[in-house]
């Protein structure tokens, strides 16, 4: 285990130290202490290593990641896992805004409550929350798949493309052209191995689906009020 | 973007360090609003004695002799107690409306920042660590404070464009974010009578709150219904003499965090000018729900 005092040592030298790992590094496990609500922690790494910090992050931390496995032991600010290609990130407490926007792969998962706009464009990741989220999340997200097992925010899916999007508690409003849908059996199986994989105590047949009306794909008059 | 810090506090003992804590919060939030800086303080008050704030751009010809010239034109006692450009002028409850027109006809350059009983409000521009350090920050206690660091975007960076804003006796507001209607609402309120210093958007913002208030509502009412007339982006802390209240605008896009604990409400803009709170690895820590209007009282 690699420690690094993020407080003593700077966050510019732990994200060159984590880019510095290559995939066939002997150094897999760090632990980032007194991050503090810091900036930028552990981004863009591309690696298969476990960082795990022991504190709350600010905005934007695991940005970008590809192939680590990133744990938070607390809350995360604004924009944790944006544009995330692959890997893990977990959040033990909760997530501010924009959790996961943008993800084009990988797994984050939120063990508390994850605020407006999680997921927003989302174009491939994988997020389980184990709490709530707020309003606006999946706004046009266009693949992977939200999962959440409490409840939604106003405005959930709003212009969704093909991301599909699992509820087990209520939602407070759906967005436009954003309806529920039937659950499959594949979408049984993809909801079990989510929930598998992200730890959570909750069964796929307490969830909804929900998907696109796919009426906003091209320009129609008729959907002038909606766009 | 701007940085807001808030310390209301439960515990009476923590009130000697207010001004210590606020600094340090204060001094975080910097590369959020690196142009000016301000700070409300809740302070001591006996009863039957007025506060003025006032602000002054040349102190040294402004200040001197100010004491016995208000104590003669009020025919009351005057204390005035200067901290680099401000000071605070106290005098018989009763006679603060009248020291108030007193002061800006003996000196028409003077700025009054605040009037009440306990607040005292203290802003400039610069770095929030010069502000503080010129202000003397960390000698202050208090019961509760805001600070603010602000990046302007609505007006021009000046004494009277920093945060808070006072516009009623023992109020004051600070702001993230932009107004869009400020101006509309500004001639509205201006034709209401409200007496409104600057250009800038919060004071429009802090204007109406008073406004609201003078006419029957709590603050909790008056922060309720800013939802229904404020248009923008913003996230407010506010204080009153013995409150402090947070609200964030439906969409929610400017920061907040909260922490609680026995000892205190704590308000940052990020969650770092939080982490050198006492007992903050303990807090109940949240981020406020948007359009909902948080209140505490002493």
């Amino acid at each position: 285990m690699q420690t690094y005092d993020l407080e003593a040592n700077g966050l510019r030298g732990l994200n060159e130290t984590l880019h510095a790992q290559s995939e066939t590094t002997n150094q897999t496990a760090w632990e980032v202490v007194n991050p503090k609500g810091s900036h930028a922690i552990a981004v863009g790494l591309d690696a298969p290593i476990e960082v795990t910090v022991k504190g709350s992050t600010g905005y934007y931390c695991a940005g970008m990641n590809q192939q680590a496995t990133i744990r938070v032991e607390g809350s995360a600010g604004p924009g944790v896992a944006e544009n995330m290609m692959s890997g893990t990130v977990i959040i033990d407490g909760d997530a501010s805004q924009y959790a996961g926007a943008t993800g084009h792969g990988g797994l984050l998962v939120i063990k508390g409550n994850a605020s407006s706009r999680c997921g927003i464009s989302m174009k491939g990741i994988d997020i389980v929350v184990h709490g709530n989220i707020g309003h606006m999340s999946a706004f046009m997200a266009q693949a992977g798949n939200l999962v959440v097992c409490g409840d939604a925010g106003d405005a959930l899916g709003d212009s969704l493309y093909e991301a599909r999007l699992f509820v087990r508690g209520s939602v407070k409003s759906l967005g436009a052209d954003c309806i529920e849908k039937e659950m499959r059996p594949e979408h049984f199986e993809i909801l079990k191995d989510l929930l598998d994989r992200a730890d959570a105590d909750a069964k796929p047949e307490e969830f909804k689906r929900y998907g696109s009306a796919r009426q906003l794909y091209n320009f129609d008059v008729d959907n002038a009020a909606a766009y | 973007m701007c940085g807001i810090v808030g310390l209301f506090l439960k515990d009476k003992a923590l009130e000697p360090q207010l001004g210590a804590l606020l600094t340090d919060m204060l001094i975080t939030m910097t590369d959020r609003g690196p142009d000016s800086a301000g700070i409300a303080i809740y302070s001591d008050f006996s009863e039957g004695t007025g506060k003025l704030t006032i602000q002054s751009d040349d102190p040294e010809s402004d200040f001197p002799g100010l004491d016995s010239q208000l104590s003669e034109a009020l025919n009351a006692e005057v204390s005035i107690r200067v901290i680099d450009t401000h000071a605070v002028v106290e005098t018989a409850h009763e006679k603060t409306a009248q020291a108030r027109s007193v002061l800006t006809a003996l000196r028409p350059g003077l700025r009054v920042m605040s009037a009440g009983e306990s607040i005292e409000i203290f802003k400039e521009v610069g770095l929030p660590k010069n502000v503080a350090d010129r202000f003397e920050v960390t000698k202050m206690s208090g019961s509760h404070g805001i600070g603010h660091t602000r990046m302007a975007t609505e007006s021009a960076v000046t004494t009277e464009g920093a945060h808070p804003f006072s516009t009623g006796p023992d109020q004051c507001l600070v702001h993230n974010g932009s107004l869009s209607n400020h101006n509309s609402l500004r001639r509205k309120l201006v034709r209401e009578g409200v007496q409104i210093e600057s250009l800038n958007d919060t004071e429009v913002g802090a204007a109406y709150l008073t406004w609201k208030m003078q006419n029957g509502a709590s603050l909790g009412e008056a922060l309720t219904s800013s939802l229904e007339d404020l248009d923008g982006f913003f996230t407010f802390v506010v204080g009153t003499k013995d409150g402090f209240g947070v609200v964030r605008d439906p969409i929610a896009c400017k920061p907040a965090v909260m922490a609680e604990t026995d000892q205190y409400v704590a308000f940052g803009s990020e969650y770092r000018a939080l982490v050198n709170l006492p007992g903050i690895e303990d807090a109940k820590v949240w981020e406020p729900e948007p359009a909902t209007v948080y209140f505490w009282n002493h």
